[in-house]
């Protein structure tokens, strides 16, 4: 198995700034915001008033109705990522066909079905138990949008879910890729979702300080690396990638995007929420992809940060590219898409994922925007406000997420 | 609320509450195999049925309900009773 290698042969996403993957590139290369004052829900008494919300989402659009009322936000968003993914890959299976047992499904999330949680919630303490839908527990579980991506598009292989916060999705792919580089499936659905802007997690996150509170300037709230960044800008979404065995997929003639090369994970061991000073758990994770990916940090064209906004990300994280990469950091383009996303948690990686697999095929680096001040602790390359042209081999993205998990993906051109 | 008002009131219960398409609807139509309505559905009918109608339906009754006629005469039932 050690000549398995895994290629990326379909994209497809929904979030803030696009309801499909050539507009979601468009707009991150001409440096468009998906973020806005919070329509969907209540959000007068919140600290953080603002989000990155999938605009003008309408579930029967995609989703037959039946299906759609029985899911979360969040499945929804993955299905939809899911399905557009499978068609841009060319792969669809009728029930029973052999191909499709070689197929399967790792999906990252950070909360799951956190909305329909609260609903059900209120419906149980305010009506009774009575009242909690049967659809309730299938609703918020966090492995269901693995389950019915299977069930509707008839993928019989391994089906996992990735549950690391803010780095779930990145683990979703590189978990995948394993299973596909130890022989387990020819072809994988990875990716990852959630929908989190609800008056329960905007008030968690936001005690728990890690929330923008800019709410007068939505359009500048998101600002990876400035001086004056105050906070993550919480969004939604989806997206998914569909990963394949080189050989499997160039016998099909299927078109190649790139190839994912290296996963490096570390775990910090230090707090729940804020990352290790000094990035150590954040560099070893990178170390760990370019060991995995056979490459030396010198190949590493771009990267692609987690550059969540808030303090301590960002500082955190620069600190750990230089510790990998040493005085190359400073000449080596780091942008953070969530300057224009916000912050997809679990489907953050997956997005950003996407981002690094057009950056190798177009050679265009989608910039950091909102970048005014300089800081002193982030005194990097972060590409700023423009996109930028580039010789692109290698694509490092990085995720990290509460808990202290750290995740590096490498990918390159296939 | 006689059987046509029953009627009526069910089919938009069935279309807007649980998603079903109003075309598949037929006094005769079952359902599990007709309608898609697993077991999770029928038990989120019975939900429909007992706040739009304001009546008690016990488990066991709920589960000889196989159409969307006998759902009719189960309500009709109650009412009455």
């Amino acid at each position: 198995m050690e000549d398995r290698r895994v290629v990326i042969t379909g994209l497809g996403t929904i979030n803030p700034v696009g309801a499909t993957v050539d507009a979601t590139w468009k707009n991150l290369l001409s440096g468009t915001s998906g973020i806005g004052r919070v329509q969907r829900i209540d959000v007068s008494d919140l600290p953080s008033k603002i989000a990155g919300e999938v605009s003008d989402f309408e579930v029967t659009d995609y989703i037959p109705k039946r299906l759609a009322r029985r899911m979360d936000r969040y499945a929804q968003f993955f299905w939809v990522a899911a399905r557009d993914a499978l068609a841009d890959a060319g792969i669809a299976y009728e029930e029973d066909d052999p191909e499709a047992y070689r197929t399967g499904v790792v999906v990252g999330t950070g909360i799951g079905g956190v909305e329909s949680f609260e609903q059900e919630i209120d419906t149980l303490f305010h009506i009774g138990p009575h009242r909690v839908s049967p659809y309730g527990i299938p609703k918020i579980i966090s492995n269901i949008a693995g389950g019915q991506v299977s069930i509707d598009f008839n993928l019989y292989g391994p089906n996992t879910t990735a549950v690391t916060a803010c780095a779930a999705s990145a683990n979703a792919l590189g978990d995948a890729g394993e299973l596909i580089k130890r022989g387990a499936a020819d072809v994988m659905v990875a990716g990852g979702a959630d929908a989190s802007i609800t008056r329960f997690a905007l008030a968690g996150f936001a005690q728990a300080r890690a929330l923008s509170t800019n709410n007068d300037d939505p359009l500048g709230a998101s600002r990876p690396f400035d001086a004056d960044r105050d906070g993550f800008v919480m969004a939604e979404g989806g997206a998914a990638l569909i990963l394949e065995e080189r050989e499997h997929a160039l016998a099909r003639g299927a078109t190649l995007y790139a190839e994912l090369v290296g996963y490096g994970m570390s775990a910090d061991a230090y707090h729940i929420t804020l990352p290790r000073p000094g990035g150590d758990g954040a560099a070893r994770a990178m170390k760990a992809a370019l060991d995995h990916a056979r490459i030396a940090p010198e190949d590493i064209s771009v990267i692609n940060a987690h550059g969540t906004s808030t303090q301590a990300n960002d500082a955190t994280e620069t600190v750990a590219i230089k510790t990998v990469f040493g005085d190359r950091a400073y000449q080596i383009p780091v942008s953070s898409i969530k300057s224009m996303t916000g912050h997809l948690l679990g489907g953050a990686g997956a997005v950003e994922a996407i981002a690094s697999v057009l950056t190798i095929r177009d050679g265009t680096i989608p910039p950091t925007i909102n970048y005014t001040t300089p800081d002193p602790e982030c005194d990097l390359d972060y590409v700023p406000n423009e996109a930028r042209e580039a010789e692109v081999r290698y694509v490092m993205s990085n995720s990290f997420g509460f808990g202290g998990h750290n995740v590096a993906l490498i990918f390159t051109a296939a | 609320m006689d059987r046509s008002e029953i009627e009526s009131k069910l089919n938009d219960l069935l279309v807007d509450e649980l998603g079903i398409d109003r075309d598949a609807l037929a006094q005769d139509a079952k359902f599990e195999e007709d309608l898609d309505v697993d077991s999770l559905g029928v038990v989120e009918l019975l939900m429909a049925l007992e706040d739009n109608f304001g009546v008690k339906i016990p488990d066991e009754e709920a589960e000889q309900i196989t159409t969307v006629g006998e759902a009719v005469d189960l309500v009709e039932k109650k009412l009455a009773s």
